[in-house]
């Protein structure tokens, strides 16, 4: 079925088995690959700047899979997934497969089926996988539950935000990219953040690159190339932990009557655990 | 929103959960034309409807239409054009959609269409066709009615034989 011809190489049949994995079935694979999380402000250049990262690892002959994430409507449901627009690349060629993905309803700026379609898109030889976030503060943790890379993008204009939101993020990012660099505040953006950072202990390289205009794109991409294996800091593990943590809960078979016991009573909280973790 | 679990087995490592799935919708703009109020009103219309909505951007090539629908696995591909090529435009689409095996795909049109066009357009597989003026409310029983054709297992791609078409 779609699956075996997914890993053979349809695309055709991975795009049908991804949409299986979105609306629920797990996938699980040995397969090694490199996940990286695009994450920063709405309006920063994430899309432009990864539409030029996958090209810039096209141009090498790696594949890559870009899965990039838009808000679902809370009121209707449905989503407008516009990232296309500015991801120019993403339809002409063949090493670069990129999917739009909406939140559904979960809370998180990742939703937690990404971890699957990573899974199935490494089955699949899709090894270098980039996942834009929603650019929206406190959720943006859940992308540390599936990158191994964590890119941040800033862009000038943005005054001190890198302080006052990014506390919690910061300790899980790799690499900083200020984005926009061909405007002429860009530079004075990328000294704050420095100065910023180096109170803290982690030694997070800042990059200026224009996404526009292509300049630092490949610094950037060898950077980013250079973290594999080096980036699953313990942070990272506490939130992949954390995340496989809650998942298990929500899918446990006894959770519906575990719920049915508190709310009639008949049990306590830590009953209601203790049976759960049995 | 009820969930039915169906736990399926196969290759020892998925599991099937069924739940209802939002159709997904291409929304392209093929052709030189740089105009996509249309286009992006008609994409926030369907999205305020519930359903996921992909916007391609402009001037994107047949080609290129048809490596999105089939990337983000598409059930509905709208497309719009302005600049008079769709009688070239929409076709082609259609039978590349076809050369890639997304037959199942339902191809609908928009933009300024002569009503001596559409009979060509709807030979070639197309299922409606939208002049400007359309309220989103026909938009939307359109998609309802492909919704539950779709349900019903009925093949209305534009590369399956049918002789249904909205407003016929
Ligand atoms: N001057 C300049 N503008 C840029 C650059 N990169 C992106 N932009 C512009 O910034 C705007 C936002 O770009 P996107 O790539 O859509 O930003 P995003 O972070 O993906 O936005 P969301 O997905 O909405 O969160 C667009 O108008 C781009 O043209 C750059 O390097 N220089
Ligand atoms: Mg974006």
């Amino acid at each position: 079925m779609e699956l075996d011809e997914a890993i053979e190489g349809s695309r055709l049949a991975l795009s049908r088995a991804l949409t299986l994995v979105e609306n629920g079935l797990s996938f699980s694979t040995e397969e090694d690959g490199m996940v990286i999380g695009v994450t920063g402000a709405p309006g920063v250049g994430k899309s432009c700047l990864v539409d030029r990262i996958a090209t810039s690892l096209a141009k090498d002959g790696i594949k890559v899979a870009i899965l990039a994430v838009d808000p679902s409507s809370p009121v209707s449901g449905g989503a407008l997934l516009g990232d296309r627009i500015r991801m120019q690349s993403a339809d002409v060629d063949d090493l670069i497969y990129m999917r739009s993905l909406a939140t559904r309803g979960e809370s998180g700026a990742v939703p937690s089926v990404i971890g699957n379609m990573t899974n199935l898109l490494k089955e699949c030889g899709w090894k270098h996988i980039i996942v834009e976030t929603v650019g929206s503060g406190q959720a943006e943790f859940k992308i540390a539950a599936v990158a191994d890379t964590i890119l941040l993008v800033e862009a000038p204009g943005r005054g001190d935000s890198i302080q006052a939101e990014k506390a919690g993020i910061i300790e899980l990012v790799d690499l900083i990219a200020v984005n926009k660099s061909d405007l002429p505040q860009a530079e004075a953006a990328a000294s704050d953040i420095e100065q910023a950072l180096s109170a803290g202990s982690k030694d997070i390289p800042v990059m200026l690159v224009s996404a526009q205009t292509g300049d630092g794109v490949s610094e950037l991409v060898q950077k980013i190339l250079e973290t594999e294996g080096q980036s699953m800091t313990r942070p990272k593990w506490r939130e992949k932990l954390n995340s496989e943590w809650m998942r298990q809960l929500n899918s446990h078979p006894d959770l519906e009557s575990m719920l049915d016991g508190l709310e009639e009573g008949s049990l306590n909280l830590d009953e209601a655990i203790n049976n759960l973790r049995r | 929103m009820t969930y039915s679990r169906v736990a399926i087995h196969f290759n020892e490592r998925l599991c099937v959960w069924v739940m209802p799935k939002p159709l997904r919708i291409v929304i392209a703009k093929p052709g030189l034309d740089g105009h996509d109020r249309g286009a992006k009103v008609v994409a926030r219309c369907l999205r305020d409807a519930g359903h996921e909505v992909i916007y391609t951007g402009l001037r994107r090539t047949p080609e290129q239409i048809v490596r999105t629908v089939m990337d983000e696995d598409a059930d509905l591909l709208g497309l719009s054009s302005l600049s008079g090529a769709h009688g070239h435009l929409f076709p082609r689409t259609c039978q590349l959609l076809a050369e890639a095996d997304l037959t199942h795909v339902v191809v609908f049109g928009g933009g300024i269409i002569p009503e001596e066009d559409r009979q060509s357009l709807f030979d070639a597989g197309m299922r409606a066709i939208f002049g400007p003026g359309t309220t989103s409310e026909e938009i939307n029983s359109f998609v309802d009615e492909v919704s539950s054709r779709l349900q019903q297992e009925e093949s209305i791609g534009s590369g399956e034989e049918n002789d249904w078409r909205w407003g016929a």
